[in-house]
């Protein structure tokens, strides 16, 4: 299961952190991933802070009763969290076999084989092409888990990881 | 909605059906690549159906406009003559706009009055037809013809209604071309394969039936107060046209006081006598309701061993006949109840990769002894776990924070219907402080439950299979094959990180396979195990 070294050129190294489970070496996304990731949160956070904002008009508490917490919740998923999630994603991609590592709070740790894999998305959201980001989706037949998605990979490394994929698909169904 | 990923020719070549075939000698016989309509009796079975659809409402416009004119019935009769109108008009536009066609590579439905609709199925798509008849389609010699892809709900075609013959060459069709879509090879093979078919259709060996007498034990497992369930429910739509109010104490207390009164002028034999009359009846409704929804689901039940799995027939008015292919059973189920279990009764359920409606859609032997089920299992692929297989529990911590929880969510139910009854409106709700103590004492229960799910609920590895054993009352197992697992995920929340434990949680297409509670180092064990297992076979093998 140790063949790294035939995978597509994927940036950002190893993951140090968080290997053992499996015996498959973990790697890190494209390091413009944790930068996607804030520009998403700012995203969500700006409908957040404008509520807060008129609750703190419109409410009689003293100032900052609203405005304080949440612009401090905020700020926290804003500039840190996203490191601390991309530090906490990882994947492997072996010769029959992609693992993705994620979550913090929630951790997951899934395997799909390529001999499960039914159809395969690269998706690419507006704020992912200005980082030149994509997102690897592997639909399977099963209830549990029928999409995996690994998001953060270089738009080549996902186009590249799709291909290898597909041969191994086209491959074993022949 | 459009299924058609390998961009097939267009339909209009008949080339199927011979020389011969022009376009109308096609409607007598197969018609494919010819849209076609369903049967026309369809347009009378539909309307005959939405006629006691419409009663209902027609009685509660009756009531609500008794009281205000003498015109009431007339409105009544008037809005009802307009809706069986608009019903009639609209069922048979529907009717008339919806069309069908048997491709080479396809099966296309096209729908709708204003706005079309058109899917098309490719036959490697589809994983199974299933034939239904309805208790008035079935008057009319109707069935209706569902087409079953993995996808499970929404994604089927559906159609309502063809004659029963339409529908068995239909289904025999769609198997045909589907083999061939999925590469067997034609020919002689499929000469000799349709030898066998018809071979089995005579002689099929059956491997369970149930007749009258075991439908009867069964339904008499099959207790059930919904009846009660029913009525309460038509009771609370209609309790503004009711003349006293159903909710509250006061009533049943004036209705059981001047019982009493003129009970106690009699004797306390004769009191004691009509309250057990009264539970007495309560059961008698309850296994006549259990006995009567059996008898109406499952009469006449068999299963039948044929080429490719097991085909079903079950069913009184609604007769349906459903064929469940061996290659596509993903894992089974053997479960029981907490009573039916002391007299050794199981069912088993498949978890199939073409999901039909409603729970019970794959009950393979709904009630039947663990010696009837072996050869089912048998035949299915899944055996009984045999002896000497290393079986594992959850960790003690996970049963213990189960408890906790379970032990707290009752609580916080409890109290909150208590405080319902403290602040809402005194007297009358009376009865939410037992409710909210019952829900207390079942806090306790569902904490010790826990600690006897630790000793219970286990699962094991074979070199085949994949077992878990659940249940603590009425213990059942659930079995899957290892090569058929799609994927593998451990997962860990925020408990399992304090609490030190681990979700495994298995894709099985059609159904949920979890173990949760496991420690990390096992899960990663059987993680490794059922991954070698899974890489063996592409899923191209799988489903044929």
């Amino acid at each position: 299961m140790d063949e790294h070294g035939e995978q597509p050129d994927v940036r950002g190294g190893l993951n140090p952190k968080l290997q053992g489970g499996d015996d498959q070496a973990l790697q890190q996304g494209h390091p413009n991933h944790p930068k996607a990731m804030r520009v998403q949160a700012l995203l969500m956070a700006f409908p957040a802070l404008l509520g807060a904002i008129a609750a703190e008009y419109a409410t009689p508490f003293w100032p900052f009763a609203i405005l304080g917490p949440v612009a401090l919740i905020l700020a926290v998923l804003v500039i840190f969290l996203p490191h601390r999630r991309y530090a906490a994603r990882g994947h492997a991609l072996s010769d029959d076999r992609l693992r993705v590592v994620r979550g913090i709070l929630f951790h997951s740790d899934t395997v799909v084989p390529f001999g499960r894999v039914q159809h395969i998305d690269v998706d690419r959201g507006p704020i992912e092409r200005y980082y030149g980001l994509a997102t690897l989706q592997l639909y399977t037949a099963g209830s549990h888990g029928d999409v995996v998605s690994l998001p953060g990979l270089a738009h080549e490394d996902a186009l590249a990881m799709r291909e290898t994929i597909r041969a191994h698909i086209k491959r074993e169904s022949l | 909605m459009s299924e058609n990923p390998n961009n097939a020719p267009p339909r209009q070549t008949v080339s199927r059906e011979g020389p011969a075939s022009g376009p109308h000698a096609g409607e007598a016989e197969a018609a494919d690549g010819l849209p076609k309509r369903t049967d026309p009796r369809t347009f009378v079975v539909q309307a005959l159906q939405v006629i006691p659809r419409s009663i209902l409402p027609l009685v509660a416009v009756a009531f609500a406009t008794r009281a205000e004119s003498q015109f009431g019935l007339w409105i009544m009769l008037g809005i009802g003559g307009l809706i069986l109108a608009l019903s009639t008009v609209f069922t048979f536009l529907g009717w008339w706009r919806q069309t069908y066609r048997v491709g080479d590579s396809d099966i296309r439905l096209e729908t709708g009055v204003l706005s079309r609709a058109a899917r098309s199925v490719p036959y490697d798509r589809i994983q199974d037809v299933s034939l239904e008849q309805g208790f008035i389609p079935r008057l009319f010699g109707l069935t209706e013809v569902k087409f079953e892809t993995g996808a499970g709900g929404s994604e089927e075609i559906r159609l309502a209604y063809l004659t029963s013959e339409e529908g068995a060459r239909l289904r025999e069709l769609v198997r045909e071309l589907r083999d061939e879509a999925e590469g067997v090879p034609r020919g002689d093979a499929s000469v000799a394969k349709k030898g066998e078919a018809a071979a089995a259709e005579s002689e099929a060996p059956v491997l369970f039936s149930m007749g009258p007498r075991r439908l009867l034990t069964f339904g008499l497992f099959e207790f059930s107060l919904a009846f009660f369930a029913v009525l309460a429910g038509l009771a609370q739509q209609f309790d503004s046209l009711l003349p006293f109010d159903i909710w509250d104490v006061e009533t049943w207390q004036e209705v059981v006081g001047t019982q009493g009164k003129q009970l106690s002028e009699t004797s306390r034999f004769v009191q004691a006598l009509t309250a057990s009359s009264g539970v007495i009846l309560l059961i008698l409704i309850g296994f006549a309701t259990g006995i009567l929804r059996t008898f109406l689901r499952d009469w006449n039940f068999r299963l039948e061993r044929n080429p490719k799995g097991f085909r079903r027939r079950r069913g009184m008015f609604t007769r349906t006949d459903v064929v469940m292919p061996v290659h596509r059973v993903q894992a089974v189920q053997i479960a029981t109840g907490a009573v039916r279990h002391r007299f050794g009764w199981k069912s088993l359920k498949l978890v199939s990769l073409a999901q039909d409606s409603g729970d019970s859609s794959h009950v393979v032997a709904p009630f039947a002894k663990a010696s009837e089920l072996t050869p089912i299992l048998k035949v299915a692929g899944f055996p009984l776990p045999p002896r000497g297989l290393q079986w594992h529990r959850t960790t003690a911590a996970y049963r213990v924070k189960s408890a906790l929880f379970g032990m707290a969510g009752y609580l916080v139910l409890a109290a909150g219907v208590a405080a319902g009854a403290q602040f809402i409106d005194g007297g009358r709700f009376d009865w939410l402080w037992l409710i909210a103590m019952a829900i207390a004492a079942f806090s306790a229960f569902a904490a010790i439950r826990q600690l006897f799910l630790w000793r219970v609920e286990r699962h094991a590895l074979s070199p085949h299979h994949l077992y878990k054993r659940t249940g603590w009352f009425a213990p059942g197992y659930k079995i899957a094959d290892r090569v058929k697992l799609q994927s593998v995920e451990i997962s860990r929340g925020p408990l399992g990180r304090m609490f030190g434990y681990v979700t495994l949680n298995l894709g099985l297409a059609g159904g949920y396979f979890a173990l949760p509670g496991i420690p990390r180092s096992e899960a990663d064990a059987l993680r490794n195990a059922l991954l070698a297992s899974m890489v063996e076979k592409d899923f191209s093998r799988l489903v044929k």
